[in-house]
């Protein structure tokens, strides 16, 4: 063996490079191996959805789908909106402007996941309770929304998301 | 520790080569075993062969079950109905589950209340505790198969418990969703784990009982063992033992799979799984409820699910949080009155998170989650410097043998009676 002075061989260099070597191939092939859980290319495809939302009356909500969740339209009356705009920064939880969650102020859009563990809230339909803001309200842990969607009681961190949309026409958004 | 003479000439060739005879002779029946084991012992193999009661009718029902978002919900409904004797094997399947958890419990309880996690037996422990987590998840898997409506959002309601994780949580629930809700390949992956992590268990199982065979099993008194005179062969004594209990626990199984085999279900899974309608009252399975409370008994979202898991991980420390040395519960005078406080504690929990999460509910939840970490993170060091336990009996025989009572009162205090 080629000793050198400070104790150290060429064979501890060689074990030292070969599992190096062999840690990085490993790495280098666990990747596949997880990212292969992550959606697939025909998941992503179907990432966009387009709705009329013409038909959608003053005061009516409908509820669409959008990548397998459900996302809420809702037309609001002036006194919901009214009630979104003038409420304090100071008393929500997750602070945010009505005007910076809705592209026109009386067609609210938000996906209808709940952000505490991913419920359905409740609200869509006249019969449902819509909670203490007249929003909605998750039936399952208890959250309440407001009529812009935004948490205002109950274990949910953050407001209900607005997904990605734009108007494609005068009456036509595209989700996603 | 006699060599084993076997009578038959290809039993000793094949020994001679491959010693699996010699083997299961000195594990499973020469394996000198404490002689004053109570029932509360046996809860042990009957947890290993409840495994293999759920792996055997768990490869029947894979073998017509169809895991595909537009089939599950009917090949399942088809198992009940069509396949000859589908219904028999999905109901020992499902309710097995549910007694699988009821055996699991008590086997824990048993070594809490007789400090089977102490020295020298912390990774038997240990190992024991991964089983459970094991458990859960095969067993959370398991329900979302059938594709109900209680499957769909105990899938939905659980993944999402990940994304309560700074920065990274929402990319770690569409990687376990593999899309972006619980769809149909959330429902692949589950099959295929559900299908693996059983295996795995039986891999930990085996390890367990290395574990286990390495010192021994712990006994009511808590003390070791002190020669031959202090125990018995595993075989014939505890192998009837265990084989009469058996014989008890597949005569209740019976009973609730032939007469109550949806007690332990929830309706609502009946009803194939919908994504645009949540249920109005989601409950998990029994047997997560004590976890689901103290996750809904928190606030905030990330501490809940920190708390929950906490909850579990707690027993991972459990052998350093109870520094008493005396092991069993017999001859500890306080430690034995809070168990039974914390058995209660449990149960309570339990209860509470199978009901709605308002009002007195959401307060009982908190007082005693807050029990629940006070019992393990404060209580237990405290006893260990405080608690004086009772005096300790000079060996498993003694009482037995020479005068019980006289002789455990004749014992001078010596807590560390195993040095």
């Amino acid at each position: 063996m080629a000793d050198t002075n400070e104790g150290t061989t060429r064979r501890d260099f060689i074990h030292v490079a070969s599992a190096t070597a062999g840690a990085l191939g490993v790495a280098c092939v666990a990747w596949p191996f997880i990212d292969q859980m992550n959606p697939a290319a025909d998941t992503l495809a179907l990432s966009s959805t387009e709705f009329d939302v013409s038909g959608v009356e003053e005061g009516m909500a409908v509820t669409i789908v959008w990548r397998g969740k459900p996302v809420f339209i809702r037309h609001r009356t002036q006194k919901e909106i009214q009630e979104a705009t003038e409420v304090k920064l100071d008393d929500l939880p997750d602070p945010q402007v009505d005007s910076d969650r809705t592209t026109r102020p009386e067609m609210l859009v938000l996906l209808g996941v709940c952000t505490h563990l991913g419920c359905v809230p409740l609200g869509q339909s006249a019969t449902d309770p819509k909670g203490e803001w007249g929003g909605w309200f998750c039936p399952c842990h208890g959250s309440h929304y407001d009529t812009s969607g935004r948490i205002r009681k109950g274990p949910a961190p953050t407001n209900l998301a607005v997904p990605p949309y734009k108007y494609i026409s005068d009456s036509v958004i595209k989700i996603g | 520790m006699s060599e084993p003479k076997f009578n038959n000439s290809l039993i000793r060739w094949i020994d001679h080569r491959l010693p699996i005879f010699t083997f299961m002779h000195h594990e499973m029946h020469e394996y000198p075993t404490p002689k004053n084991l109570n029932y509360w012992w046996n809860f042990g193999s009957l947890a290993g062969i409840v495994l293999v009661i759920m792996i055997m009718s768990g490869i029947v029902l894979a073998m017509h079950y169809t895991a595909h978002v537009d089939h599950a919900f009917q090949s399942v409904e088809r198992i009940m109905r069509d396949v000859n004797y589908g219904w028999l094997v999905r109901y020992i399947h499902a309710n097995g589950a549910s007694f699988f958890f009821i055996v699991v419990y008590i086997h824990i309880f048993r070594g809490l209340y007789y400090g089977s996690y102490k020295a020298p037996r912390e990774l038997l422990w240990m190992l024991g505790v991964v089983i459970l987590i094991l458990m859960m998840a095969t067993a959370f898997m398991g329900y979302v198969l059938p594709w109900g409506q209680m499957s769909f959002w105990g899938a939905t309601v659980i993944t999402n418990l990940f994304s309560a994780i700074p920065l990274v949580g929402e990319s770690i629930v569409t990687l376990l969703w593999g899309g972006f809700s619980v769809d149909n390949p959330t429902l692949n992956r589950f099959y295929a784990l559900h299908y693996l992590l059983p295996f795995v268990i039986v891999g930990v199982v085996v390890l367990h009982i290395v574990a286990l065979h390495r010192f021994g099993s712990n006994n009511p008194l808590g003390i070791d063992v002190r020669g031959n005179q202090d125990t018995i062969s595993f075989h014939p004594y505890y192998t009837v033992k265990d084989a009469f209990g058996l014989g008890v626990f597949l005569i209740l199984l019976s009973a609730v799979v032939f007469f109550l085999p949806n007690s332990m279900g929830h309706p609502d899974n009946y009803i194939p799984a919908n994504p645009m309608v949540t249920p109005a009252h989601i409950v998990p399975e029994w047997y997560f409820l004590p976890f689901y409370a103290i996750l809904r008994a928190i606030p905030d979202k990330l501490f809940g699910v920190l708390a929950m898991f906490a909850a579990i991980g707690v027993l991972f420390i459990l052998p350093w949080l109870d520094r008493s040395p005396v092991r069993s519960a017999t001859f500890r005078p306080i430690y034995k009155v809070m168990f039974w406080v914390f058995l209660f504690d449990c149960v309570a929990l339990t209860w509470l998170g199978a009901k709605p999460a308002e009002g007195i509910y959401v307060i009982l939840s908190r007082l005693f989650t807050a029990y629940y970490f006070f019992h393990f993170l404060i209580l237990l060091p405290a006893l260990s410097i405080f608690e004086t336990p009772r005096s300790l009996p000079k060996s498993i025989g003694k009482p037995v043998l020479g005068g019980g009572g006289a002789a455990m009162a004749a014992a001078p205090a010596a807590p560390r009676e195993r040095s």
